[in-house]
């Protein structure tokens, strides 16, 4: 099996078979290419028909694509983590490290970092690239310590007037004994009650998978916002699936009910943006995808800095207060 | 969130006797029910339905209902194996409730409070947004009235059904936590079997008190979640509110029957009002945690901490609980 097989393959096990034709098609354009260079014969008419064909299918297949493949989009191999956003869209990052209680989670980075003029507080999921790296990054599952060593740093730019900007991309916060017994749930919880007091702007944005009270634990923010292909939720589709479903299998359906793609949070007002990826989604263009979060982030702190501190606070405790308000009067069902 | 699984142990059987979930003793109903729903021969405590929290805690005749009129909306048009909006009728209609959480401002041994309690009977006590909105509302008229705020925690966790709104719920109930801090004014959270997910991790944990009942299984992920990810047992006693104790995370585990007092005893020293003291520092010593239900595995260390801080500090403010409790909830 050549790598490119293997390559899809592996997609198509990763529920991202809508791939396959693009994928198919990115490679035939690299074989004329090759071609091209090789024999020196001109092909460019060829090849410019083929890539605005592609350009055309991937447009097609990405404009419709469903809430799960979405959630398979959001988890993709080659989505940007929080590490690259840190290396190509930071100019300069310092990372800070530990809770300084009892670890130093590496499935939540900290650090100081600056992008042109601006600097901010960093702090994300981190979901690591190579196999050892997600090991010990959990895949992106934080621990107690993870959150309190994010509310820590977040406390000092507090102090020092950085702005905060959160990158969230988690399955959700992890699940185990040693997590519990560290308190996982009262760290998250006091992670989302104390950023209602941070006296400095907070942005967050969803940059692959927002799961749960792992990713609203980092995720209070003046302005939140999503990329595209993003999902956040309150429980991962197969988790949901096996509870009211009784069956993992139906993770498809439940993604669906849950309503939790980019578009439908903005709907409902869960958050203030989404961010548009580049054609073919953010692993198709990492670097088209940097620009666009870069931009977004400037935008809004510049926009935030407008606020008298006071106010920044009213209106970020406003902003979570609205959501979701109930009825006066029961609904009917005829 | 995996509050379906509790659901079905919920129902209790209709007959004469009941079958004890922690010690598999057959309880005489009539008698079962007049111990609150605590097996008399191993102090398991059963999980209370909302209403009867409020009769077993309030003063009688004190518990004036607030904001009854809330109702949930199928915002999603949620549909599983029976759309959500069918759902929330059927329960209302098999309830007599409107949602999971009743809350009122209510008195305790003479004591104002505000009380919000979680009623498991509807959806498994889940949280979307009118659990969300109630929890926040009790929260806002302790501040305006200046009293302690008390929640009975009682949930699976966030309400699947709303979504991503449910999740929110848990930035709202803190919010008003924060806001609550800000004004002074003073929270106990007392964790009833079951509490877990997005309520364990919201507002149940952030209180400036936490309390458990003996036994209540108390948590961040459910257990099987926990076990099937770590692919190993789970220790004896896992996340159960003794196991909290042990490792920290809870002020003091109280057994129901003496919860009301112990509650009343608390609020009086974050108010600074009066309280006659029944047993006093002698009692705590020794007896109180037998009464806990005779699961407290605390050793006297514990113990000799409590009263030296209970006789240096007769009345503590209410300023400086608060500063403990929240130190204490940092601390680890």
């Amino acid at each position: 099996m050549s790598s490119s097989e293997h390559r899809a393959a592996e997609t198509i096990q990763n529920g991202l078979g809508f791939e396959r034709p693009l994928l198919e098609m990115e490679q035939k354009i690299a074989e004329l290419e090759r071609l091209a260079q090789s024999t020196h014969l001109d092909l460019a008419g060829e090849i410019k028909a083929l890539q605005e064909r592609l350009r055309r299918q991937t447009a097609e297949v990405y404009g419709s694509l469903t809430p799960w493949e979405k959630v398979n989009v959001a988890r993709h191999a080659d989505r940007p983590l929080t590490s690259d956003y840190v290396q190509n869209m930071c100019d300069d990052f310092v990372e800070l490290h530990g809770d300084r209680v009892f670890g130093d989670d590496r499935a939540m980075v900290t650090g100081l970092a600056t992008m042109g003029d601006l600097r901010f507080m960093l702090v994300g999921h981190r979901k690591g690239k190579t196999v050892k790296d997600r090991l010990a990054c959990n895949f992106g599952c934080a621990h107690p310590e993870g959150y309190r060593k994010a509310l820590q740093k977040m406390k000092l730019a507090e102090r020092m007037n950085l702005p905060i900007v959160t990158l969230i991309n988690t399955p959700g916060a992890y699940p185990g004994i040693g997590a519990e017994e560290r308190g996982q749930a009262a760290a998250i919880a006091t992670n989302i009650l104390e950023m209602f007091g941070l006296r400095v702007p907070i942005l967050s944005i969803v940059i692959g998978e927002g799961g749960s009270g792992g990713a609203l634990g980092i995720g209070v923010g003046d302005r939140v916002g999503i990329l595209e292909h993003s999902y956040y939720s309150v429980i991962s589709p197969e988790g949901c699936a096996a509870i009211l479903w009784k069956s993992g299998d139906k993770a498809p359906d439940a993604a669906e009910a849950l309503k939790l793609t980019s578009g439908e949070l903005l709907k409902h007002g869960l958050v203030d943006a989404v961010i548009e990826e580049p054609l073919g989604g953010a692993h198709r263009d990492p670097a088209g995808t940097y620009v666009r979060v870069r931009n977004q982030i400037e935008t809004w702190i510049n926009e935030l800095r407008g606020y008298e501190v006071d106010e920044l606070l009213d209106r970020r405790y406003a902003k979570f207060r609205g959501m979701g308000l109930p009825l006066a009067s029961p609904i009917e069902v005829g | 969130m995996a509050w379906t699984r509790f659901t079905k142990k919920k129902d209790m059987p209709g007959g004469l006797w009941i079958k004890c979930e922690g010690c598999g003793s057959m309880l005489f109903r009539k008698e079962f029910e007049a111990r609150h729903r605590v097996c008399a021969s191993c102090g398991y405590h059963f999980t209370l339905p909302g209403r009867d929290r409020i009769e077993l805690t309030a003063d009688e005749g004190s518990f004036e209902e607030l904001h009854v009129d809330l109702f949930a909306e199928d915002r999603l048009g949620f549909v599983d194996r029976q759309p959500y909006a069918e759902k929330l009728v059927a329960t209302r209609k098999k309830t007599g409730e409107n949602d999971a959480a009743i809350i009122g401002n209510a008195k305790i041994l003479g004591h104002d409070c505000v009380l919000a309690v979680m009623n498991f009977q509807f959806l498994g006590g889940s949280m979307g947004m009118v659990v969300g909105e109630k929890i926040a509302r009790a929260i806002e008229t302790a501040i305006e009235r200046k009293v302690p705020v008390l929640i009975f925690a009682c949930s699976g966790g966030a309400r699947m059904h709303e979504g991503a709104i449910s999740l929110m719920q848990m930035a709202k109930t803190c919010a008003a936590l924060s806001k609550l801090r800000d004004a002074g004014g003073f929270s106990i959270s007392v964790m009833t079997h079951p509490t877990t997910g997005g309520v364990t991790a919201s507002f149940a944990s952030v209180c400036d008190l936490l309390i458990a009942e003996p036994g209540a299984l108390i948590g961040f992920a459910g257990p099987r979640v926990i076990a099937t990810t770590i692919k190993k047992e789970l220790p004896k006693g896992f996340q159960r509110a003794e196991f909290l104790l042990e490792k920290g995370q809870i002020d003091r585990i109280v057994a129901r029957d003496a919860m009301r007092e112990e509650l009343a005893r608390l609020i009086a020293y974050a108010t600074g009002a009066p309280f006659s003291v029944v047993g006093g520092a002698a009692e705590e010593a020794g007896v109180e945690d037998g009464a806990a239900g005779a699961v407290d595995a605390e050793t006297g260390g514990g113990d000799d901490k409590k009263k030296s801080r209970r006789a240096k500090k007769p009345k503590a403010s209410r300023k400086t609980a608060a500063a403990e409790a929240s130190s204490g909830s940092d601390r680890r």
